[in-house]
């Protein structure tokens, strides 16, 4: 078990100018289960190779606990790695799969047995020890691959969309199993996914990258309540937020018919930096529909069952925009009707530059 | 798998077009396959029978097979001819397989820049034809003093067939999904680990296709045996060869002879046809 570091880590595919992942600086505390997340190519994924050392790294180092292993070969850096597709060997049995690292390390044949059964009776897969990948379920494979990482008792895992090939069901159901897993083994864990509920759910802290540049890492709950900029805003939270463009006059944002107060300190920084190319962000849970508010007219109900998404389009600053509010299960509205939306908070704001202002407790604090 | 009326219907099929491509199916596959049938029939024939009109009744006898494995003082014969073939042969093969795993390996999962102008560069030594090559290879040959020995065929075989191996190697290489070197690099499986532990396990019958091609191109080849080996350490079709005489009739000789000749290939190919058929058609089918 080790602490991981990236320090300035660079890679610059081959024929490419573009770096796939740019100086990326992060540290993953020993036994943290980090998520990197982003959409495709945002070199995630790149990013996770460099670490497991299938992909160079061009510039910067990579540290895995204190030593430096930038230069290391992938077998010599004592990191397990779990692949989308699992990449089991397909003519070794369940058992031989599993036993594949530990016979590499020349293992006894005594002592690997035992291992291996000590791992397949954690992923209960003790009666399919002896069968071929072939003849397993995508849920059972993917625990094969579980397995093989974990029988080795490496100082840090390796995931790259696990879930990714799992039916939805059985997804989240994985999902606990793996986030439980790895609480027990304590192993510092880093996972890939383009899934932000996933990431959510699963990540003591979540790294969320865009075009190979880190955006933010903080705790789940932080990207939700303070996201960074644009891009994490829009990114984190399902439905996403509502994010418009809009100006500011005398101290509150402009929202339809409406003026919304402002943070102190958001206002400043709005009357210092000008107030173009603002950017109003509001969750659909920080939206009501009521009969007080701006006027809208309802175009999309989608009824999830525990709650209502409405889609409306309402004027704001002479153009038709369209938003979502969250309304509640028993709340019956339907295509047409015409309501009213007001903006119960929170309410972010996001400067020229796409990053958002913070508000006079953060500055504070 | 029986199909019903609707099923053709549904498939486009009739059963009248399904009857008319099994006849010529069997049609074209008789053709091709009578000469081989004609040539056995006549090696139990007497010269007398063989020669004659076409007979397709005729009293079998064994005669020309036991003629065409005499053995004769001074000449190439039977039993020699197969060992040399056996031995040249497999150990060419062999030397094939342990040259091109490795390059094959090399070209499909860490290929050079120019990989593409590499295997250009292999297939090219195909392109001249062996006549051309034949002198400088005489004169290299007698002046390493490696005329009549089994290690200049040796030497040729593995050459002429390494290009071949590697181009369809690297191609059952490259089927292998990239991600299970990985596995087994992150594994702590070093360069030699992955090719014996991982890659060859999986493209087995890709191998064991490669290897009968190579050994039946080998077995096949005439013209450098003839050339640089003509006399006692030569192999099976210079063997053949020697049963056309000027003097009095052969052809029932002959056919012994080329029949005994294609054995081994057809045992081998027999032997290996399943897992080829895999093997050839592995590109095709994920």
């Amino acid at each position: 078990m080790a602490e991981v570091k990236y320090l300035e880590a660079t890679r610059i595919y081959p024929g490419t100018d573009k770096p796939a992942v740019d100086r990326l600086s992060l540290t993953v505390e020993d036994g943290e289960f980090l998520v990197l997340v982003g959409p495709s190519g945002s070199g995630k994924s790149t990013a996770l190779r460099m670490l497991a050392g299938l992909e160079a790294c061009d510039e910067g180092s990579i540290w895995i606990g204190d030593r430096d292993v930038t230069l290391v070969q992938p077998k010599d850096r004592d990191v397990a790695m779990v692949f989308q597709s699992y990449a089991l060997y397909p003519h070794m049995t369940v058992a031989q799969n599993i036993g594949f690292p530990l016979k590499q390390q020349k293992v006894p044949r005594a002592e690997r047995e035992k291992q291996v059964l000590e791992a397949a009776r954690i992923l209960d897969l003790v009666e399919y020890l002896d069968r071929k990948p072939k003849q397993l379920s995508g849920g059972q494979r993917q625990r094969v691959a579980m397995g093989r990482a974990i029988v080795r008792q490496p100082q840090v895992f390796l995931m790259d969309e696990p879930l990714s090939n799992l039916d939805a069901k059985l997804r989240v159901q994985t999902r606990a199993e793996l986030a439980d897993l790895q609480a027990r083994l304590g192993v510092t864990t880093v996972y890939v996914t383009h899934d932000q509920v996933e990431a959510m759910t699963m990540g003591h802290r979540v790294a969320i990258l865009d075009y190979g540049v880190m955006q933010q890492v903080a705790t789940p709950g932080e990207l939700y309540r303070h996201p960074a900029n644009l891009f994490v805003a829009g990114f984190i939270g399902s439905p996403a937020m509502n994010l418009i463009a809009t100006t500011v006059e005398g101290g509150s944002v402009v929202f339809g018919t409406e003026h919304v107060e402002l943070d102190p300190a958001v206002a400043r920084a709005v009357a210092d930096g000008g107030a173009a190319d603002i950017k109003l962000g509001v969750r659909p849970q920080g939206l009501s529909l009521g009969t007080t508010g701006v006027p809208a007219k309802v175009v999309v109900v989608e009824e999830l069952g525990s709650e209502t998404f409405v889609f409306v389009e309402l004027e704001h600053l002479g153009r038709t925009t369209r938003i979502r509010v969250r309304a509640d299960a028993d709340y019956h509205v339907s295509r047409g009707d015409q309501t009213h939306v007001r903006v119960l908070g929170p309410v972010h704001v996001f400067g020229a530059d796409g990053s958002r202002l913070r508000n006079a407790s953060e500055v504070e604090g | 798998m029986t199909l019903s009326a609707a099923d053709r219907k549904l498939r486009g099929e009739s059963r009248w077009g399904t009857f008319a491509l099994g006849v010529i199916t069997w049609l074209v596959a008789a053709l091709f396959f009578f000469p081989v049938f004609w040539m056995v029939l006549n090696s139990f024939k007497t010269e007398l029978d063989a020669n004659t009109r076409p007979k397709l009744f005729f009293e079998p006898t064994l005669d020309r097979w036991q003629a065409v494995t005499e053995s004769i003082q001074g000449v190439l014969t039977f039993d020699t001819a197969f060992f040399n073939s056996f031995l040249i042969v497999i150990i060419s093969t062999l030397l094939v397989l342990v040259l091109a795993i490795p390059a094959a390996y090399a070209l499909s999962i860490y290929p050079i820049k120019a990989w593409r102008d590499a295997l250009f560069f292999f297939i090219s030594t195909k392109f001249l034809p062996v006549v051309a090559a034949i002198l400088p290879l005489w004169i290299l040959a007698k002046e390493l003093g490696l005329l009549n020995t089994h290690l200049v065929l040796i030497i040729l075989y593995t050459a002429m067939n390494l290009p071949l191996a590697v181009w369809m190697l690297r191609s059952f290489f490259g089927e292998v999904p990239r991600e299970l070197i990985e596995a087994a690099q992150m594994d702590g499986t070093g360069l030699y680990g992955q090719i014996k532990d991982v890659m060859l396990p999986i493209v087995a019958p890709g191998v064991a296709a490669t290897a009968l091609l190579c050994f039946i191109f080998a077995w096949n080849e005439f013209f450098l045996a003839v050339q640089l080996n003509p006399v006692e350490g030569s192999t099976v079709p210079v063997w053949v060869s020697t049963n056309v005489t000027t003097r009095g009739n052969f052809m029932a000789k002959l056919s012994a002879a080329s029949t005994l000749a294609v054995l081994p290939v057809v045992i081998a190919g027999w032997i290996a046809q399943k897992r080829m058929i895999r093997g050839l058609s592995m590109g095709a089918i994920k």
